[in-house]
């Protein structure tokens, strides 16, 4: 059954009818996606890529009874997309949108944590279960079937990810894109317990880069739950310089702990196999499954 | 978003917060002219000269061209025109500067807070930025004002004093009380102190700022608290609803080829290494730049391209890189999903053709949608150009381009 979205899923998109919505939501359908529709305020009633479109998330769910939102809403607008969603009952929110003011998410994530409501992103590429549905823009064919669970900050890096594991004869159970941005909705550790929980997932790759302890909380939680699944790590940003942001808002190193070097150790002291580059997360995976790459 | 001590005391002045008075000025004559008007404001005889650039350590820093520290002092009218020639226009290296030091274009004449009096005056640190891991701003505090906080925290952590504020009903009187008293404040400084926390909270939350960093707060002899320097940051995704803030931005401050790269919407942050990249993603630019390292060479820059990656934005991520002298190699990564690899192959040739003749050694890896006809266009397009597909062959290929 995989984690977050499956071929269950009812999906609506908010900002449907804008270029990236429309382009991305053509997307998700065409890969099979359930699409049930879209959400643009004053758009209501109107059909686009032959689907419904409604003036509320309330009354998307009320009609098609989706319980999955991607929001593809501008950056000024996005945190009030996001408690949107939430309000009318919607019960994983993925948030797409880059740029979203840190004051506005601030507000946002205790409002949805209040109303039950699992948040991905923003900022980040999405989540796909592999041959059941894709909710984001990553590229779906990079991804195969599988039983490799991705939790990841970067969205090329995780396709990176994706493809390195289909070459090493393996695939993908769900891969979940956390985002870049300083606040999001599920952390690195709230999305590998996921995938740690979920029986069609056997093993985990780890992808984060410097800035924040996110890393290092799931490397701790990881070892104190017994090391139950094997996981692989990888850290970006092991060149970069302090106190730079590194494009995402929240790639910067602000003390020891968030280095790409203190953040690998950690991770290895507690069990995690790190790939020193880039190139080797598939191999890593490949040789810890023991299988030939 | 950075600003300068001078502009981050305005905003600050603006919510009421108190700070140490001072007036910008850019030549010795406005220097003099800041002092007289300042005096009559103030009343102060003591001058404090202030280098305006993005960095700390102005203080110990030093002028390349006269010897002059960063701040001085200036005891006189006089002495304030000619230390002020002594800072404007030259090159102020600090510890936080490198090597090759900032230009100081402005200075600000501040008043002197440290007179004698009643009381002793006595320094504190506050700062208020984001605890990511919480997920709401906190408050820090410390009666070790003027020292470097990274330092406090790892030797004497118990002297910081911590305070988180609630998102969703902001901070509360009695949270800024009890930072006052944990500083060891009384009487009239601990009344001045409550009132100089809420207004900077109030500035922090006003101006979307991701970082204040005030130090040292002054307790001064006659127990009133001021700001004697401010460092200010604002969240660049709240800009659009700021434009006054926005407005402040000292692009004399950046790096010219970084706000260049700005232009045509491509993220480049300029580093000393001698191997060039060019890559969609931020995670993956960095990731790059990593697998240079592990190859042998060093990362010359992180360069992101974004989604939209094209001919034309591949065209100025060339000439971005081409300016940096030490580059000897030009490693280009992208892993195409919505964006197809023969299409990013095409608008490398065709920049290739538009520079002309490129004098190092490229190497483009390509991945993802049409990976094999993209390597196949690079392959015939006859120019110094390699391919490489998986990430693997591409680090292969830039240890021999550089050894």
């Amino acid at each position: 059954m995989s984690v977050l979205v499956n071929k269950d899923s009812k999906v609506i998109v908010q900002g449907f009818t804008g270029s990236e919505g429309s382009f991305h939501a053509q997307q998700m359908i065409e890969y099979g996606t359930n699409v049930v529709g879209g959400v643009t305020p004053g758009k209501g009633g109107s059909t686009h890529l032959e689907k419904p479109v409604f003036n509320s998330v309330e009354e998307a769910v009320e009609k098609t009874g989706a319980n999955t939102s991607i929001i593809f809403v501008p950056p000024a607008f996005a945190a009030d997309a996001i408690m949107e969603a939430a309000d009318a009952g919607i019960k994983v929110i993925i948030a797409i949108t880059e740029g979203i003011p840190v004051a506005d998410m601030m507000k946002a994530k205790p409002y949805i944590k209040e109303r039950g409501a699992t948040l991905v992103g923003p900022n980040c590429p999405g989540v796909i279960t592999p041959g059941e549905a894709k909710v984001g823009i990553m590229p779906g064919f990079v991804f195969k079937p599988g039983r490799v669970g991705i939790v990841s900050k970067s969205g090329t890096l995780t396709y990176e990810a994706a493809d390195q594991i289909a070459k090493a004869g393996l695939g993908v159970s769900t891969a979940i894109g956390i985002g870049g941005d300083p606040i999001i909705g599920s952390s690195t550790k709230d999305a590998v317990k996921l995938l740690m929980e979920d029986p069609e997932t056997d093993a985990i790759v780890m992808i984060g880069e410097i800035g924040g302890n996110y890393e290092a909380d799931a490397a701790k939680w990881i070892r104190e739950n017994g090391n139950k699944k094997p996981v692989v790590g990888f850290i970006a940003g092991q060149t970069a310089p302090p106190g730079r942001r590194m494009g995402h808002a929240g790639a910067i190193i602000g003390g020891a702990d968030d280095t790409a070097a203190a953040k690998m150790r950690i991770m290895a002291e507690n069990g995690i196999h790190v790939a020193e580059s880039p190139a080797e997360i598939g191999a890593v995976m490949a040789r810890v499954l023991g299988v030939d790459a | 978003m950075n600003i300068h001590e001078y502009q981050a005391k305005e905003l600050l002045k603006s919510y009421g917060v108190r700070i140490q008075e001072g007036i910008v000025a850019d030549s010795p004559e406005t220097s003099l002219k800041a002092a007289k008007k300042l005096n009559a404001e103030t009343g102060t005889s003591w001058y404090v000269i202030k280098a305006q650039i993005h960095a700390g350590g102005r203080g110990k820093g030093k002028v390349k061209e006269t010897g002059s520290n960063g701040v001085v002092l200036a005891k006189s009218l006089e002495e304030v025109s000619e230390k002020a020639k002594n800072i404007l226009g030259g090159t102020l290296v600090t510890i936080q500067t490198g090597e090759e030091g900032k230009k100081v274009n402005k200075i600000l004449i501040a008043q002197d807070v440290y007179y004698p009096g009643a009381s002793e005056p006595k320094e504190y640190y506050l700062s208020i930025l984001l605890d990511r891991a919480k997920g709401c701003n906190v408050i820090m505090a410390s009666t070790e004002g003027g020292m470097d906080i990274e330092e406090v925290a790892e030797k004497t952590p118990e002297k910081i004093i911590k305070e988180w504020v609630d998102p969703k009903v902001g901070l509360q009187g009695f949270q800024a009380r009890k930072v006052a008293f944990k500083l060891g404040l009384e009487g009239n400084a601990f009344k001045e102190m409550v009132k100089f926390i809420n207004s900077l909270y109030n500035a922090y939350i006003g101006s979307d700022a991701s970082q204040f960093e005030i130090n040292p707060v002054l307790k001064t002899s006659d127990d009133k608290i001021l700001a004697v320097d401010a460092k200010v940051n604002i969240d660049d995704n709240a800009l659009y609803r700021h434009k006054d803030l926005a407005e402040l931005r000292d692009l004399a401050e950046e790096d010219p080829l970084e706000v260049e790269a700005a232009k045509s919407d491509l993220n480049y942050v300029k580093l000393d290494g001698n191997v060039g990249c060019m890559v969609n993603g931020a995670g993956l630019a960095m990731a790059t730049m990593d697998m240079i390292k592990l190859s042998g060479g060093e990362p010359a820059n992180f360069l992101d391209v974004g989604g939209g990656a094209n001919a034309t934005t591949v065209e100025a991520g060339f000439r971005i890189i081409l300016q940096d002298p030490n580059v000897k190699a030009i490693l280009i990564n992208v892993f195409g999903g919505i964006v197809r690899c023969d299409r990013i192959a095409n608008g490398v040739v065709e920049a290739y053709k538009s520079i002309g003749d490129i004098p190092v050694p490229i190497i483009v890896r390509l991945q993802g949608t049409n990976a094999e006809e993209g390597a196949k266009i690079i392959d015939e397009s006859g120019l110094k150009v390699s391919s490489a597909i998986t990430l693997a062959e591409a680090a292969a290929k830039v240890k021999e381009a550089i050894s």
